[in-house]
């Protein structure tokens, strides 16, 4: 009786373990790997024609991505997501350090207001923000008021379409990503420590330098990771914000799929995208292990 | 908030003041740009940005326009199917991932969630170039003429329903099923009996999500469309590439509006059902 009932269970344990399997497998090999292999077979293909694709295992493609007028347009790219990274890690510490201190009954409510943007389409704040950064717009007619008021003559500032715009525009779509781990990281610190360090005479300095960074640190390449490889592949942005020359990898990519229709070589551009992006994960994963290692050996 | 309260706070405040400069900043930096767009959706005045007056009329315009309508009810459409199918398979990824150990599972759980981490860009030229290569017919009648988008959406949603969803389980309580089982109930009565109950919360906070996340995407949707079929972002942006409008502010304050709804509803949810754990 016992046997057959658990012979019964197995049976149900399989059944289940085949109905949660299959359907989300199929889904993702059909519409994530397929399509990835498809991307690697074209980044390997040459046009022909103005619509046919020879599949012809050229390297070509990758030669070009390497052509200077590529390879740089990648260090731009790279340039911009870290001084987005950076910008966003030197204004999230003291706002998340001022979250900490707010009262429990208001914290809540402050964390929403900091995340809500975060649902809001992409689109439209990026549109938003161009309302106010415009030539005639909020800021500037502030700042002419303003001077008008002092009475110095006033020209408008060019905000928009610049590379300044692309990163002021990355810092305000990507900024809750790096909040919100620092909170996190900085809600989990025992306060004893704290205590411990300034009965033996540390300075807040020396506080911050050895004992709350090194705690948080997990938490502050966590938010680096979350800013930086979106900010790496944006479009959007830079395509709405951008000055003419204000172009990042994705517009490229954009631009061989519509405008030159050059697909194989767009698609070898988006497989060194993804291929930097797992980059990125790597290192994070292999510095997280590292960490990991050198904690459980102290 | 009591007086002595306030004093405490009032007097941290002040010893911290560049603490609190920093996040009344960062709010400030955040909703300015959306409280102007909001308010100048109703300003009377074309080209201005100063205030001229309070109208409806760009709302009222927007009714009238008939390509914007359709562009909003091809969203709602793609969003309502996108979240069932996102519940569908995010469930039961999170049954899997929770329930049963595999060779290899790791790996899996890292796949599940590619959409999710490879950038916007890639996964909407992959699944252009998918659907150019099995030759997908750009001629269908309305509803199926969607299901390429809904693909494409459901595929990076699935996985956020499937983290809210197996955060859930892992407070499901094994005695309560194993009771029901020596009952003599089987799987699917056990399911609707125990699991649903349990799990329904966050059901409607995951669903929710998904529904926002489709609703809001703009970049994987413009790749993967063909020009027959516009969404309400996709239309946004054309109008943008065009010119700043009061019409924009107008469709775009609709569409923060819904957002801030169903997103607020999810959270509330959340939280209601965190309460109800902690009282347990």
């Amino acid at each position: 009786m016992l046997s057959d009932g658990g012979n019964a269970q197995n049976e149900d344990n399989r059944k289940l373990f085949l109905l949660t399997f299959l359907p989300p497998t199929i889904w993702i090999v059909l519409f994530l790997l397929v399509p990835t292999v498809i991307i690697i077979v074209y980044s390997f293909s040459q046009k022909e024609g103005l619509i046919n694709i020879q599949l012809t295992w050229v390297l070509d493609n990758y030669r070009r991505v390497a052509d200077p007028l590529y390879l740089k347009i990648f260090m731009k790219s790279i340039y911009i997501a870290g001084i987005t990274t950076f910008l966003c890690l030197v204004i999230s510490f003291p706002v998340a350090l001022s979250i900490t201190k707010i009262q429990q009954n208001w914290r809540l409510t402050v964390l929403i207001l900091l995340m809500l943007p975060f649902w809001i389409n992409l689109l439209i704040r990026t549109y938003a923000l161009i309302a106010v950064l415009r030539t005639r717009g909020v800021l500037n007619s502030g700042l002419e008021w303003f001077t008008n008021r002092l009475g110095i003559a006033f020209e408008p500032i060019p905000f928009l379409y610049n590379d300044a715009a692309i990163i002021i525009g990355l810092v305000y779509i990507h900024l809750p990503f790096m909040i919100l781990p620092i909170y996190a990281g900085l809600e989990g610190f025992d306060e004893t420590l704290k205590q411990a360090a300034e009965d033996l005479g540390s300075s807040t300095v020396q506080l911050y330098r050895y004992i709350v960074i090194p705690l948080i640190r997990p938490s502050v390449i966590a938010g680096c990771m979350l800013v930086f490889i979106p900010a790496l592949g944006s479009y959007l942005t830079p395509e709405l914000l951008g000055g003419t020359d204000g172009q990042l990898i994705a517009n490229v990519i954009e631009r061989q799929f519509k405008r030159a229709n050059d697909w194989p070589f767009g698609a070898a551009l988006s497989m060194v995208l993804i291929y930097l992006t797992c980059g990125a994960i790597t290192a994070w994963l292999v510095i997280l292990k590292r960490k990991k290692i050198l904690a459980e050996k102290s | 908030m009591s007086i002595g309260k306030l004093i405490t706070v009032v007097k941290f405040r002040l010893r911290n003041p560049w603490l609190n400069i920093s996040l009344l900043a960062t709010l400030l930096f955040f909703y300015t740009p959306i409280v102007v767009l909001i308010v100048f959706s109703f300003n009377d005045s074309r080209r201005n940005i100063v205030w001229k007056g309070f109208t409806f009329k760009y709302y009222k315009k927007l009714l009238s326009n008939e390509m914007l309508l359709e562009a909003f009810v091809n969203s709602l459409t793609i969003a309502l199917i996108t979240t069932i199918l996102s519940l569908l398979l995010g469930v039961l990824t999170a049954v899997l991932l929770w329930r049963f150990k595999f060779p290899l599972k790791p790996l899996y759980q890292g796949i599940i969630m590619v959409p999710v981490i490879v950038p916007e860009i890639c996964i909407g030229i992959a699944f252009l170039i998918f659907f150019n290569w099995i030759g997908w017919p750009s001629d269908l009648i309305w509803p199926v003429s969607l299901a390429k988008i809904i693909f494409a959406h459901s595929l990076f949603c699935f996985p956020f329903v499937a983290i809210v969803i197996r955060a859930r389980l892992i407070g499901l309580n094994g005695e309560c099923e194993e009771a029901a089982r020596d009952l003599g109930a089987k799987g699917w009565h056990i399911f609707r009996d125990i699991w649903v109950p349990h799990l329904k919360p966050s059901f409607i906070a995951g669903g929710l999500l998904a529904f926002t996340l489709s609703l809001d995407d703009f970049v994987i949707t413009f790749f993967t469309s063909g020009p027959e079929t516009i969404t309400l972002p996709v239309k946004i942006y054309s109008m943008i590439r065009f010119s700043v409008t009061p019409e924009i502010n107008a469709a775009s304050t609709i569409l923060i509006i819904v957002t801030i709804f169903s997103v607020g509803t999810a959270i509330l949810l959340q939280k209601e059902s965190l309460k109800k754990a902690s009282a347990k």
